[in-house]
């Protein structure tokens, strides 16, 4: 099998050479296999979605560095797609526009480009709003419409940066299930950043626990859960307080620093 | 998951038809009755002052004085050369098409130099952002040039283009240019940064991501940043008007100041205010077809 994104000993620190210098990522050494379903799990404010940027080439590691099947990533590229917390949808577009706005950037015919569109709107099940605008969409429905937007690019790699954080218990529970949908058809690894525990459990083949500032990996817990997952197996329940137990210990050590520093 | 669109505009969750018609005005309708109200208001306070004799109508004309004879107050609205020694007074235009001629060149001149100073400054703010040389070399003049009040660059404007239509829109150019060019870079600095890292990712060109995110992102700011400054406009076409451009509103002004007529001032400010008021309705409406992805309320300082 062959390795989508590697990190070889990626460190990132943001202002660096300045009085405001901040490490946020150390050491960080991940391999991410061909189709493999990766969670980033850390306390807010560890360097994992500072990871996906590096890894996306939005940024560039101060240390280390990153592979993506075998090439060194020098910057953004359409096959290493980005979904965002916040509707990222460009309000001024209408559904299908978004969706193939990467393919709108070369020279492909409108029509072509809208049949790539239903195409890809049918497979996250919004085909009757293709000619909507993202305002009349709620909230799941425009991040399904962001990883529609994706898949148009065909990506290898989907990097997920807390994609469903915005949204309610239940909408959360049922994109979650669209998500394996996608990712099982489309055959792309994908990043998933997220610092809820019942998420990674439903989702990953491994969990990578992320220590706090700087962010280290801590643990790599691989999930061997049989998929559809019944969140109430006594083996999701055991992965549950492990991760847990791992997890605050990383905030009662985040919290401890924070007074630290508020004191001094 | 059901299909399911979240209604922000609450428009179609209303029942169609008649009533449909009838919600859909009545907002406006009820905004409208208490403008009524309140300008009767304050005329009806005046007209009561007069009658008590509080308000001299030498001075201080009631509404229906200075109103009560258009025709009257229109013979002064000096388009043609009426006024010159040796000129036929009743020849040129009737005294109506003077006010609508009047009327018509100062909406002119506020449009001109609102389009130029908006096209210019947009591309200006543009271009700063785009090449830091441009930023080295122009940011710091417009910086220090904003805050000059409008009013002293009057006789720079006579000086370059002397009497006539240029150096009025000139002035209401220079009034807007330096804060909206200011106003697009903050604009542009404010753009959601999700909307670039998206656009880079798929492969975007500086060049693409500023004509198709930056542009259409900052344009709602940019508009409402516009019908700010059109009072603005308003204010400095009437100065630049006082001091001899020909006719203008801002002339029949200086003409009922130096003829002491109260009554032709109180009629010039009532035409400067409603005209004022339907430029911000125009621009408002425009405002809704240009920006037809925001939903209704956001941004719009209704």
């Amino acid at each position: 099998m062959s390795i989508s994104v590697s990190c070889r000993n990626v460190g990132k620190t943001w202002a660096a050479g300045t009085p405001r210098a901040h490490e946020a990522l150390r050491g960080v050494d991940l391999d991410v296999a061909d189709g493999e379903f990766i969670v980033l799990l850390g306390p807010s404010g560890c360097g994992k979605s500072t990871l996906l940027y590096l890894v996306a080439g939005l940024e560039e590691a101060t240390s280390g560095e990153i592979l993506s099947y075998d090439t060194p990533v020098s910057g953004p590229a359409p096959d290493r797609s980005l979904i965002f917390q916040e509707t990222s949808l460009f309000p001024w577009l209408s559904v299908w526009q978004n969706v193939t706005f990467g393919l709108s950037l070369g020279d492909m015919p409108a029509a072509e480009r809208r049949k790539i569109a239903e195409e890809v709107l049918t497979r996250v099940g919004l085909r009757a709003a293709i000619d909507k605008r993202p305002h009349e969409l709620s909230g799941g429905m425009r991040q399904r419409v962001a990883v529609a937007r994706a898949l148009a690019m065909e990506p290898k790699v989907l990097l997920m940066d807390e994609p469903f954080a915005a949204l309610d218990v239940q909408t959360r529970a049922k994109m979650q299930d669209f998500l394996l949908d996608i990712w099982r058809g489309s055959g792309a690894s994908v990043l998933f950043v997220t610092h809820h525990i019942d998420e990674a459990v439903a989702l990953a083949d491994q969990v990578v626990v992320f220590t706090s500032r700087p962010g280290q990996i801590k643990e790599i817990v691989p999930v061997d859960l049989p998929r559809p997952r019944d969140p109430f197996a006594p083996e999701a329940q055991d992965l549950r307080r492990h991760l847990t137990a791992i997890l605050s210990a990383e905030v009662d050590k985040a919290f401890a620093e924070q007074e630290q520093e508020a004191a001094s | 998951m059901a299909y399911q669109a979240t209604d922000e505009r609450g428009s179609s969750a209303a029942p169609s038809g008649f009533q449909a018609l009838l919600g859909r005005f009545k907002g406006p309708a009820v905004a409208f009755g208490w403008t009524i109200v309140s300008v009767g208001l304050f005329a009806l306070i005046w007209e009561f002052l007069w009658l008590v004799g509080l308000a001299d109508p030498k001075l201080l004309p009631p509404p229906h004085v200075f109103m009560g004879n258009i025709g009257e107050q229109a013979q002064y609205f000096n388009t043609a050369q009426r006024w010159q020694i040796g000129a036929d007074p009743t020849a040129g235009p009737t005294p109506y098409e003077a006010v609508a001629i009047t009327v018509f060149s100062s909406t002119m001149r506020v449009l001109s130099g609102l389009t130029l100073a908006a096209i210019i400054s947009i591309s200006v703010g543009i271009a700063i952002r785009y090449w830091k040389m441009v930023e080295n070399l122009t940011l710091p003049t417009i910086t220090l040039l904003a805050p000059v009040s409008p009013v002293a660059w009057l006789p720079v404007a006579i000086f370059l283009f002397g009497i006539g239509n240029a150096p009025a829109i000139f002035m209401v150019f220079i009034a807007l240019f330096f804060t909206m060019t200011l106003a697009t870079i903050t604009q542009i600095d404010s753009v959601n940064v999700n909307y670039l890292n998206v656009a880079r990712t798929m492969g975007a060109s500086k060049r693409q991501i500023y004509t198709r995110v930056i542009l259409p992102a900052i344009l709602p700011g940019l508009l409402i940043v516009l019908r700010l400054n059109l009072f603005g406009a308003w204010m400095v076409v009437l100065i630049a008007e006082a001091t001899g451009v020909g006719y203008g509103l801002g002339q029949v002004i200086m003409l009922a100041r130096n003829t002491f007529n109260p009554g032709l001032v109180f009629f010039t400010i009532v035409l400067i205010g409603l005209l004022g008021f339907f430029f911000d309705f125009g621009l408002r409406m425009a405002q809704r077809r240009l920006l037809y992805w925001l939903p209704k309320g956001a941004g719009s300082l209704a």
